[in-house]
Order: C-alpha cells, then structure tokens, then sequence
C-alpha cells in the first residue's frame, strides 16, 4: 500500500480565491501523483459532499472529502493557507485544509488510516506542529508519524 | 459518569472519527468514562451490551440514523450532529450531565443506577410537543422489542401446528365445530397429547405464547416511561386488556396509562421515610390498583357496549351488498388484529359459516391475511422505512400471516398505529371486497393457505389475497414515506440540539 501522503502532495503556500479552487488546486497534485484518476469526476463527487454541508471546522480547518471511484488509493493532499480560504465553519477561514481521497470501495484497512487521521485532526498540538512545520517532508513526516505511529 | 456514544455521519471517513475523538476528549477531561461506537466507513465495532447496561446516558453525534438504535432504549439520551459534537463536544457533554441527572428516578433514592435503570430517553432542548412524540415512539417501540420474541415464537409454533395437524388441531385443543365434527376440547392438560396429539401441543404452547402478546406490549410500554415501577401496573393493565377484550390497542393505551400514573407518582414529594419503600411497595401498589380500576370500569364496559352494537349492526347488514359486506368485514378485521372489532367480524364469519353461508367466512380470512402478508412484502421492498426488529418481525410475518394468524402484523401497528393500521385496513378491506364479489367460498374457520383446499373458487381466492397483500403493502410504504424525506435520515419525531442541518 501507498504511503498516505508524500511530499509532493503537500501544498505549504496554498493561495486560492474560494473552497473550489483550493480543493482543486490539491486535487491537482493527487492526480499528477496518479492517485486520482479523473479530476474533474473527483471534484464534482467532493464538491457533491460538501455540498451536503461544508466541512469546514472550527479551528481553521478544511477538510475536503470523499469516497470516489475515480481515486485508486486512500490519499490525504495537505494545504496551509497563510490568508485562509472560507470552508464554512462557524469562526472564519480555515488554514489547513485536507483533501481526503478515499477508494470507493476501501478495505477496512484503508479506511482505519483514514478514521486515525481524522481523529488526529482534533488535537491541538497536531494542529500547531502543522502550522509551524518548516517544509513538505516535516509534514509527511508529522504525518506519518502521528497517524501511522511511524 | 459512564456514557455510551454512537458518532455516524453520510461519507463515513471523517467526522464520524473526529466527532468520536472529540467526545473522547472531552470525556477525559471532565472526568467520565465514555465508550463510542463509530458506525463509519472503517466498520463499526459494536459497543459492549456490558457498557451499554451500565451506562448513565447515551449520546448520539449523527447526522444519519443510528443503527441499532433500540439498543439504548430507556436511557437518557442526547442527539446532536457530528460537526456540533466536534466544535462543542464540551457543551454536548453538559447537556448529557443534566439529560443523566434528570434521568434517574427522582423519589427511589437510589444512587448509580444499573441495567437500563434510567428513565425513558430524554431529548433536551425541545419544543414539548415535540418531545412528546418522540418519547412516545420510543415508548411504544420498548414495548414492542419485547413483544415481537413472542409474536415470533407463538405465531410459528401455531402456524406448524396447523401444518402438521390439520386446522381442526385448534378445535381439538379449545372444543368447537370443524367440518361438522364436534370436538369437546382438552380440560385436563395431561390429557392434551392424548387427545390432540403433538401438534396440539404444538398448539397450546403457541397460543400460551401468544397470550403473553398484550400483556408484555403493556407492561414494558410501561417500563420504557417510568422503569421498573412501571412493570407491575403496566403487565397487569395488559392482562386485563387481553380478559375485556380489548386486544392490542386496549393493552397499548394501558400500558401508557400505567406508565403516567408511576411518572406521576413519582413526582409526589414524599418524607424521607417513606421514599426507601416508594419504588418497591407503594408505587406499584397504588399504580396498579389505579391503572386496573381504570381498565374495568372506564375501557371495560363501553368495549362490550362497542362489541354488542357492532354485532347487532352486523346482523342488520346481512342480505345488503355482499361487497359493501366484504369491505365492511376487511376493515374491522384489520382494525385491531385481534382486538374487539376484529373480534366481532370473525364472530361474525363464525355465525355465518354455521348458518352455511360460506362466502362471509372466506372474506373475514382472507382480510386476516394480509395484514402480516403485505408488511412483511413492505419490509422486503423498502428496508429502510423500518427498524431492524420489525424487519426481523417481517420474517415471521410471512409465516403468521399465511396462516391467518393476523397478529404478526400487531408489532407494526403497536410501534407507529397512525400510520401502519389505515394502511392495514384499506388492503383487508380489498381482499374482503373482492372474495365477496368473486363468491369465494371457505369451510374451515382457520388455517391461511393451508386450507386451501376447504376454499371454494380457490384461484378467485387467491386473487383477492394477493391484491390485498399489495394495496397493504403499498400503503404501508406510501404512509411511512411521508413521514421521511429521504431514506438515510433519522426519524422524523427525532430531534436534535445541534444548530447545524444534517451532514457530516
């Protein structure tokens, strides 16, 4: 299996005017890394979710997702916006912003990655180390640390 | 505090684990103990029933229905969204302090309560009206979780004891005329092997079973709204139900009689003294007297008042249309499954098969198949308009039904009647019309399917079923599609605290 995230899934200047764009802008990198494998079906099945509602959490945080046909591994594209784009959320723009790739049909193993990913997102000090890391590979490490206990 | 916690949201990948995450969180920090059960993409595990028991509150962080939510029934509950248990798990967690504490038996005095010791699950933050609705479906559906093992294993073992003995089983365990044979019935159950072989009795402990329908529907109706205090008053409300005639509706009105009258008791402030001796002597002693002086002499007498001027109506119909007969006969029969009306229309089909007019008897039976029948077609086709237990009860309900054992379909119409028993009386009403209009006749007074071959013009017959079976069917989908936008959401009484719409 894939690793989750790599560097070049890892955007740490991510400007973009709204969620669509910023969403896009990730879902870019997942694709030239071959993870997905139709852009466009990708976004209109992430933008179908947050249509639903928008995933922006309090604590300046966007988290994108979906589980999609068109994505071939379970894949996690990372941004840090130093103006913040506007995913929704009840205290303003989000910073950090998620892009979560699921398979359609992940394995229960996929998907435990992804559900300690997502509980990783809730602590504070996760948050903070992303906020400040230096480069792509300290997040992928961050990463792959704290979600993958690596 | 021990909390149980189900987070669930539609993709599954996300907020189900932040929401689960957050609460655990905040758990630790306030002090409690809490167990979540994540019903997301990567499986769920399923809580401990241990840990389910022994919790004092339960939490569900979802924005789609909770599976298996009858699990939880009676304890105090909180609902919210995911994304408000993840930005607010805090304040979710304070509403469950306060949801715990009113939760417990005010006058018992007991402390930790244990095994689902908790009053009925408690929405906050609610309009009353709505609250109100919702805790009444939750209190029905308590009864009839516990209702359906009965119906199930009841209806199946009369249903086989038909299959192997021939309907006339029935009459050789409870005296009566089948086929011209007069048979004295068993007395003595010592006997009952002997005289009615091992399909009697087959049968016997199936309708000993059965007897247990009203009376457990009542009592733990009873339960689910005031605990334990409430068993006593509401099982004895059944009983007498089921000793007046007053079927299943009776029973379900007694048991939420007997739950009101320990909820009311039990806000009686009371001198420390005797509060210890509250739950176990006098709550029940006062309730129960209450609730059966009620039974008897309020439902009572106007239920033989009802059966006695329906019957004579009845009998003033007889020569009118045969059609306008049928659907009259198809209706009482799906009214109340069992019940006085329903009573009185196969008293009805009774009489007329002893005077030889056979058609009567053919419509009343084939009206008492097709409640169980059409449901149990209704689960198959539209899963999600159901629990899981009545999707279990579906089953069993292909059985019952085919036998003309109409209370397979009492666990749908106990646990939502305004919606399943109009539905149940517009299919029976068909099936009765039609058998009228196509003169089908029947010589035996029970048996389903199984007797076909008693049936006059039997393909007619089959027809009429058949159509009544999909009518039920499609009513009953039409009337909970209504209550439902769309499949994947909760249920329409649920309420929740979140400010959020659904989605996660």
């Amino acid at each position: 299996m894939a690793d989750l995230i790599t560097a070049d899934l890892v955007d740490l200047d991510l400007t973009a005017a709204d969620r669509q764009e910023a969403t896009r802008r990730l879902a870019e990198r997942l694709q030239a890394a071959g993870r997905v494998t139709d852009l466009d079906g990708f976004l209109a099945d992430v933008r179908a979710r947050e249509a639903q509602m928008p995933t922006g959490i309090e604590g300046g945080i966007g988290i994108p997702h979906a589980r999609s046909a068109h994505v071939t591994e379970p894949t996690l594209g990372f941004g840090r916006s130093p103006d913040g784009i506007d995913f929704g959320a009840g205290d303003g723009p989000a910073d950090l912003i998620f892009l979560i790739a699921a398979p359609e049909g992940g394995g229960a193993e996929h998907m435990n990655i992804l559900a300690s990913l997502a509980r990783r997102l809730i602590h504070a000090s996760f948050k903070e180390a992303l906020r400040t890391a230096p480069d792509p590979d300290a997040v992928v490490n961050l990463i792959n640390k704290e979600v993958l206990g690596q | 505090m021990r909390i149980v916690a189900v987070t669930s949201c539609p993709t599954g990948i996300a907020h189900t684990y932040m929401a689960a995450e957050a609460l655990e969180q905040a758990a630790r920090e306030k002090g409690h103990e809490i167990k979540v059960e994540t019903q997301g993409a990567a499986g769920a595990e399923p809580l401990a029933a241990a840990d389910v028991a022994g919790a004092d509150a339960v939490v569900f962080a979802a924005d789609v229905e909770v599976r298996n939510r009858e699990r939880f029934a009676g304890k105090p509950l909180v609902q919210t969204s995911v994304k408000r248990a993840i930005n607010d798990a805090a304040g979710v967690l304070a509403e469950v302090e306060t949801a715990a504490e009113q939760g417990v038996p005010a006058a018992s005095g007991q402390d930790a309560p244990v095994v689902a010791d908790a009053a009925p699950a408690l929405t906050t933050k609610v309009d009353q009206q709505a609250g109100l609705g919702t805790r009444l479906r939750q209190w029905l559906m308590t009864g009839v979780s516990y209702m359906i093992p009965f119906v199930a294993a009841g209806g199946i073992l009369i249903a086989l004891a038909f299959l192997f003995g021939g309907p006339e089983v029935a009459n050789k365990v409870d005296g009566g005329t089948f086929q011209g044979v007069n048979y004295p019935g068993v007395t003595d159950l010592s006997k009952l092997a002997v005289q009615a072989g091992y399909a009697g009795l087959l049968f016997k402990i199936g309708t000993t079973a059965f007897s247990m329908l009203v009376p457990i529907l009542a009592g733990f109706i009873a339960y689910g709204m005031a605990d334990r205090p409430g068993l006593v008053p509401g099982i004895v409300a059944g009983l007498l139900a089921v000793q007046i005639g007053a079927g299943f509706l009776g029973g379900l009105a007694g048991g939420l009689l007997a739950g009101a009258i320990v909820m009311a008791i039990k806000r009686v402030k009371v001198p420390r003294g005797v509060a210890g001796v509250m739950p176990v002597v006098v709550i029940p002693l006062v309730s129960t007297l209450v609730v059966g002086a009620l039974m008897l002499v309020v439902i009572g007498q106007p239920i033989a008042a009802l059966q006695e001027g329906l019957t004579n109506w009845l009998d003033g119909l007889s020569g009118t249309n045969a059609v306008v007969l049928g659907v009259l006969l198809g209706l009482m029969m799906a009214f109340d499954m069992g019940g006085p009306v329903n009573k009185v229309a196969y008293a009805f089909g009774l009489a007329s098969l002893a005077s030889g007019n056979l058609e009567v008897m053919a419509a009343v039976m084939v009206a008492g198949m097709t409640p169980p029948l059409g449901l149990a077609l209704a689960t198959v086709v539209r899963k999600n308009l159901f629990t899981p237990a009545e999707r279990q009860a579906g089953e069993a309900a292909w059985l019952l039904g085919a036998s003309f054992i109409t209370e397979g379909a009492i666990p749908f119409a106990a646990g939502d009647p305004v919606r399943v028993i109009p539905s149940l009386m517009v299919g029976s009403a068909v099936a009765g019309g039609l058998s009228m209009a196509f003169g089908a006749t029947s010589r035996a007074p029970h048996g389903g399917i199984w007797v076909i071959g008693l049936v006059g013009r039997p393909l007619a017959y089959l027809v009429a079923l058949l159509a009544g079976i999909l009518v039920t069917a499609a009513c009953v989908i039409v009337a909970k599609s209504l209550g439902h936008r769309a499949p994947a959401e909760t249920e329409p009484t649920a309420v929740s605290t979140g400010t959020a719409p659904a989605a996660g």
